[in-house]
């Protein structure tokens, strides 16, 4: 008996249902961490890569994928790891990156990845981050780091001095 | 590192195993003569990581500052996940039907090939911080160099890893200068752990016949080309953190790599190692 198989558009629509188990505003494909959908004869083959390496998420998402395709009825399935090209947050999507800041986020500032010495440098030397991340909830830029690090590994945590809320940051990856 | 979904989907093995034939086409994996080395020195990335990961996942829970309690365990994470990948790749070169998770929990000490500086206690936090930034000054410049590995999968890895390492460095580096340039009880505890775990420092650049001969696969740089690098970066820390460099032989404590260790690996692995010893194939 021949079956239809779904197209790979749509299969890419059901993975945008399939939210971050951490930040459940944004889904897996607003994320950008799945490269690819294609069939391999029979077999649906979506290819995901991981945000940090050691992201407790990862395990979680692809098990998310995976029932999240199955229930949609797609009986032989292969969930890959792509490393390469690595994430970047650049590859958060617009209307995610809205979804964030909704959220209480503050989503990313490309191309301002941590280079090391070179912007530890200069931060110490400006006597601040030469950063502005605004206040997802008043807006303001007068904010100020608080940790590199965060309540899950890509996120940096921040505090408003306008309005004295603390808030995370997506930080640039 | 028994992961999640070895516990949601029983095929995981099998799904790894036709994911692996996925990867980028690597020749040196197919190398016989190249193997015993090429697994040893993915053994070295992936025990570095490994132990300093475990190390230092010690401090959750105790960090004198919930920041800094949760950078520790965030930077850890990131080591761990590291490990996952070094590990996961020295198994397939080794082709013998181990997984990353054998080789974390199954090997003796002697079959580890860390640096004796990542086996050492955390000491007060001025010790774990001088080792974290002397490591990660040198972790920075390899993975650096090895983003340019004839091999694409060792190269894929760096480039994965050095994103994380970057944000290692910029954290250590500036607390090495902030409490180096801090109060005088401050600086006198960095002084002092700078003292105590800068012999252990050489091993890093110490190569033996394991990393001649990745080198000159093209797999991994010539340790000796790094070495300046880091120099620059250390004495650029300590200057502006105002401690001194001690006027020691840097290379006194090595033979970690070759699986020689302290007497601490032996906890560390006791402790990391129990479950899988006790109840083989323990999975959740």
């Amino acid at each position: 008996m021949a079956t239809v198989l779904p197209s790979v558009d749509e299969v890419w629509a059901w993975l945008g249902e399939v939210p971050d188990p951490e930040i459940p505003v944004v889904s897996v494909t607003d994320l950008g961490i799945v490269r690819e959908v294609r069939w391999d004869g029979d077999t649906l083959v979506v290819a995901v890569t991981p945000t940090y390496s050691g992201c407790p998420a990862t395990g979680v998402i692809d098990l998310m994928i995976e029932t999240h395709l199955r229930g949609k009825g797609i009986a032989d399935l292969r969930l890959e790891r792509r490393l390469s090209p690595p994430w970047t947050t650049d590859w958060v999507t617009e209307a995610a990156r809205d979804k964030l800041r909704a959220y209480g986020i503050a989503p990313p500032v490309d191309g301002t990845a941590s280079d090391g010495m070179t912007a530890s440098r200069a931060a110490r030397l400006s006597g601040r981050s030469n950063l502005v991340i605004a206040c997802p909830r008043c807006g303001s830029s007068d904010t100020e780091r608080v940790s590199q690090f965060g309540s899950t590994p890509c996120k940096a945590s921040y505090r408003c001095r306008a309005c004295l809320e603390p808030f995370d940051y997506f930080k640039c990856h | 590192m028994p992961s999640l979904p070895d516990a949601a989907m029983p095929d995981a093995a099998a799904l790894a195993q036709r994911a692996a034939a996925e990867q980028a086409h690597d020749p040196h994996l197919a190398d016989v003569a190249l193997k015993p080395a090429f697994f040893d020195w993915l053994c070295r990335m992936g025990d570095n990581s490994l132990i300093l990961g475990h190390r230092i996942s010690e401090w959750c829970g105790h960090g004198p500052a919930l920041e800094e309690d949760i950078a520790q365990a965030n930077t850890a994470l990131d080591l761990i996940g590291q490990t996952q990948m070094w590990l996961g790749l020295a198994a397939e070169v080794e082709d013998a039907g181990r997984s990353a998770d054998d080789l974390a929990y199954l090997r003796d000490a002697m079959k580890f090939r860390n640096l004796k500086l990542l086996e050492l206690p955390n000491g007060d936090l001025a010790v774990t911080l001088m080792r974290q930034f002397l490591f990660d000054a040198f972790h920075f410049e390899l993975l650096t160099a090895l983003c340019r590995s004839s091999s694409p999968r060792v190269a894929e890895i760096a480039a994965k890893a050095l994103k994380e390492v970057s944000y290692h460095l910029e954290r250590s580096s500036d607390l090495v200068v902030r409490l180096g340039d801090g109060t005088e009880e401050s600086h006198a505890r960095m002084q002092a752990a700078l003292d105590k775990v800068w012999p252990y420092t050489g091993e890093m650049f110490a190569a033996d016949g394991v990393d001649e001969a990745v080198a000159k696969a093209g797999i991994a740089p010539e340790l000796s080309e790094l070495l300046p690098l880091w120099q620059r970066t250390v004495a650029q820390v300590l200057s502006e953190a105002t401690l001194s460099q001690p006027d020691r032989d840097f290379a006194a404590q090595k033979g970690g790599k070759q699986g020689r260790h302290t007497e601490h690996l032996g906890y560390i692995l006791a402790e990391m190692q129990f479950l899988q010893r006790a109840y083989p194939g323990a999975s959740w």
